[in-house]
């Protein structure tokens, strides 16, 4: 039994009157991944969201409950802090596009401050490799990064979030702009990175959450419905909503 | 080494992020003050006679005897003249070009007009001025017009035109756009004419923006004082009509101010002061027209 | 088809007319191929009137560099290309002698002043709008800094003519002096105390230019897609940080466009300057000292000049064109991504 690296406790997030996530309680035990699955509109996103932060700078937007990150509340603490300690890869690539493919990967260690130029030089090296861009782009560090393809675009902004060393990575549908090859990298990625910090995935591709995740959640409708080891939620769903979803009757 | 350095960012962060209410509040000081001098220097000329009188010689004031205030009737006079006229000649011809540039903008003439009209609408008023007194001038020189005609209200309010044409053409342009093509085919559907379909039923869907967009031009014509400096000239005395030296109230402003006398200073302000209401009214009358329109944020 | 013929008595749709008169045979097809082609006959009518209309927008341009050549002509053939680097301007010297350069040093020492000064004003002003405002006071804000541009430019230069100028005259000018005198910049030369000045005439050019810069900066801010800005967030990045990587960065060229619109706007310029600047036609070497301007020279002299000089003027106003036409081109290039400026930016 691993620990838990992240406890989510009674979170409750709001768009304004809409009440997206409802008293969801979850953990996310560290060196494993756990994805997050449901419809369109049960509030993976906002959920996920909530765990960083970021749901809170959208205007009108608001969340209740505590997130403890190795025990501590991620709302009590300054939340500059808390996004750097968890990392988060958006739906769609968004590298910085006036920057080089370098200094797309050194933002966020130039942000924190405090490293030497070789620091910042080897931490860009090691997280290209560990997000499997290092052999591509070595020639052409310097480049914009607007060059690349999609997939590559998107395994630049995993060693963006990789760079700054969090120790939680969250991942909104990463692949779900791109094509079945980079998806397929991607999905490779999180094998591999799993080991070193624990990932936590939405997806809406339930074979996805199959192929790389070793726990996952299924929520409706901002609650969460049911939660256990991957191979039991998609074999032996306890819940008749659970097994209508992954039975592809709905969503 | 890592938490100080976070609380010098977050506080940079303020303040960098207070600085920039802090320009938003700059920014409205020039306004504010604009608008207090003229309140303050230009309400008292605003009396009876500033609407049924024409400006008092220049005279400096003698101990005890204050000096005649005076009107501005015929500089409003001929303000409303010049941009009548103007209007009348640019309305038309501008809200026509911009059916064009919208209805018709796969003729080979639409990008060129457009684009020229982006031009023209970045050319300094001034330089239009020189060239309508130059086409008079022309006129003058080849003896259709008498030279004594070159500066003339006319000159003026055709200087305003060329200066309103290219802006009522692209404003009436982005209105008619913004009409959804179905409403076009679903008029040429019933099988009426491309014609009757344009003007009765597009330019109506889109009055909202073309009567806005027009009011701004005529609004801004309102406004101009250099070309009219070197088109219509001034006068201080009655006008009949166009034709002679045509006074307007952004040129009496800039010839009192020059001249520097309180009496017609006083009259200055006082036709700012209502220039300035008149042109806020206008815009924010414009500003809430287009919001309520589009419910919703314009710009 | 169905067409009675002509006189053939009351048919079905023949209309009566007067007694003893054949009726008038028309059928409703007849009258529907009439009126179809007096419809396409009106539709064509319509779009030639159209296309004339439109012909005027490429007409007046074309007309007017053709008039501005004409009527410079003179002065062009006298003076040459050496017009553009003459320094003096004195109809009374013999020969006589006219150039442009003190006028196109006003312009552009005014213009990029007013540029140094009203860009981080307005683009703090369009960050605040874009990024902090809460929703209640952005409209309004937005309305007011707009109202700026609602105010005639006789109107700023009255006021900067009897509230400006004084108030540098006497506060702000001899503090410069006293402190920045030292540098040719700041210098308080002779004849300069007045408080008309390239500087003071800079300052209210700053404030007219504010609103074009500050709405177009705010739309390519606005412009940028808010996942820029979550990604910086999202790396640790304070607000000003997340503002700075996100939007700022992406909106770069439309922000530098902003400005270069801005620059455009201020040398076309032509009240508020001539009533602020002081009217001298040398060359000012300290911002204090007084200057003129392409357009400010034109204002003043062109109701009294004749002949050569007015020839002189109007060279002076195809450069002043030519000069305005290169930035808002250039503005326009950048600014090509972002949609809507139209004309309606007064």
């Amino acid at each position: 039994m691993t620990d838990n690296k992240l406890v989510v406790q009674n979170l409750h997030a709001w768009y304004g009157k809409t009440h997206a996530v409802q008293d969801i309680s979850l953990s996310f035990p560290d060196k494993q991944a756990t994805a997050i699955i449901g419809p369109s509109g049960c509030g993976k996103s906002t959920f996920i969201r909530c765990l960083n932060r970021i749901h809170e700078t959208q205007p009108k937007a608001r969340a209740e409950g505590k997130v403890l990150l190795d025990g501590q509340d991620v709302y009590q603490e300054d939340p500059t802090e808390i996004r750097r300690k968890i990392g988060m890869v958006f739906q769609r690539p968004n590298v910085f596009p006036t920057m080089s493919i370098y200094g797309n990967v050194a933002a966020g260690l130039k942000l924190h401050g405090g490293y030497s130029q070789d620091e910042i030089d080897s931490a860009v090296i090691e997280s290209l490799k560990k997000s499997a861009l290092w052999e591509e782009v070595k020639e052409k560090l310097d480049e914009s990064a607007l060059q690349l393809s999609g997939g590559q675009q998107q395994r630049l902004c995993i060693a963006r979030a990789l760079a700054v060393q969090p120790e939680v990575l969250l991942m909104d549908e990463p692949a779900s702009a791109l094509d079945p090859i980079s998806t397929a990298r991607i999905e490779d990625l999180i094998f591999d990175l799993k080991n070193q910090v624990p990932v936590v995935i939405v997806t809406h591709n339930m074979q996805q959450a199959a192929r790389v995740a070793d726990r996952t959640a299924f929520l409706y409708l901002g609650k969460l419905i049911e939660v256990a080891p991957t191979r039991d939620l998609f074999e032996r769903p306890s819940e008749k909503l659970t097994e209508s979803y992954i039975t592809g009757r709905f969503g | 080494m890592r938490p100080p350095k976070r609380l010098r960012r977050r506080l940079k962060s303020a303040v960098l992020l207070g600085l920039c209410g802090i320009a938003v509040l700059l920014m409205l000081v020039p306004l504010a003050s604009i608008l207090y001098a003229c309140f303050v220097n230009g309400a008292g000329a605003i009396t009876p006679d500033f609407f049924l009188k024409n400006p008092p010689p220049p005279c400096n004031p003698a101990a005890g005897a204050p000096c005649p205030v005076g009107g501005v009737q015929d500089a409003i006079l001929g303000t409303l003249l010049l941009v009548g006229l103007a209007s009348l000649i640019a309305l038309p011809v501008g809200i026509l070009a911009g059916i064009y540039l919208s209805e018709f903008e796969d003729r080979p003439l639409a990008r060129p007009a457009r684009f020229l009209a982006d031009v023209m609408t970045g050319i300094p008023s001034i330089v239009i001025g020189v060239f309508v007194f130059g086409i008079f001038y022309s006129f003058a020189e080849a003896g259709w017009i008498s030279p004594f005609s070159v500066i003339s209200g006319y000159t003026g309010a055709v200087a305003l035109a060329v200066i309103m044409i290219p802006v009522v053409a692209r404003t009436c342009e982005e209105a008619l756009r913004l009409v959804p093509t179905s409403i076009r085919e679903a008029s040429l559907a019933l099988g009426i004419p491309r014609h009757r379909t344009i003007l009765r039923i597009v330019l109506s869907a889109a009055r909202g923006g073309v009567i806005t967009g027009s009011l701004l031009a005529v609004a801004r014509a309102g406004g101009e004082t250099a070309p009219l400096l070197l088109t219509a000239g001034f006068t201080t005395g009655s006008i009949f009509g166009l034709s002679g030296w045509t006074p307007s109230l952004p040129v009496m402003i800039y010839e009192f101010a020059s001249a520097n006398y309180p009496n017609t200073t006083q009259l200055a302000w006082g036709a700012a002061l209502v220039l300035v209401l008149m042109m806020l009214l206008i815009s924010v009358g414009a500003r809430l027209a287009l919001r309520n329109r589009f419910g919703g944020r314009v710009a | 088809m169905g067409e009675a013929p002509v006189g053939s008595g009351a048919g079905a749709d023949a209309r009566p007319g007067p007694p003893g008169v054949p009726p008038a045979t028309t059928s409703p097809l007849a009258r529907g191929a009439a009126r179809r082609l007096r419809a396409r006959a009106a539709d064509l009518a319509f779009g030639w009137v159209a296309l004339a209309a439109a012909g005027a927008l490429v007409v007046l341009p074309v007309l007017l560099v053709i008039v501005l050549a004409q009527n410079s002509w003179m002065s062009l053939v006298r003076f040459g290309p050496g017009f553009l680097f003459g320094r003096t301007w004195d109809p009374n010297l013999a020969p006589i002698t006219f150039g442009a350069v003190p006028f196109v040093a006003g312009t552009i020492e005014t213009s990029v002043i007013a540029l140094l000064i009203g860009v981080p004003l307005s683009l703090g002003a369009a960050v605040f709008l874009a990024e902090l405002a809460p929703d209640w006071l952005r409209a309004p804000v937005a309305s007011v800094v707009d109202l700026l541009a609602a105010v005639p430019s006789v109107v700023f230069g009255l006021w900067g003519l009897y509230v400006l100028v004084p108030f540098m005259r006497t506060s702000v000018d001899p503090f410069l002096v006293k402190y920045f005198g030292w540098s040719p910049i700041f210098a308080g030369h002779a004849g300069s105390q007045s408080g008309q000045s390239i500087l003071t005439a800079s300052i209210i050019l700053a404030v007219m230019i504010l609103p074009t810069i500050s709405s177009v900066s705010r739309e390519a801010l606005r412009a940028t897609p808010d996942s820029q800005r979550e990604a910086a967030l999202s790396l640790g990045a304070t607000r000003w940080e997340a503002t700075r990587l996100g939007p700022l960065a992406y909106a770069r060229s439309g922000i530098f466009g902003a400005a270069v619109l801005g620059l455009g706007r201020a040398m076309g310029e032509t009240m508020a300057v001539t009533m602020t600047i002081g009217n001298s036609n040398r060359v000012a070497t300290s911002l204090l000292d007084p200057g003129q301007t392409l357009s400010s020279l034109i204002a003043i002299n062109f109701g009294n000049a004749l002949a050569l000089e007015l020839s002189a003027l109007v060279e002076l106003g195809l450069i002043l064109m030519a000069l305005s036409l290169l930035v808002n081109v250039v503005a326009r290039l950048m600014l090509r991504s972002i949609t809507r400026l139209g004309g309606s930016t007064a």
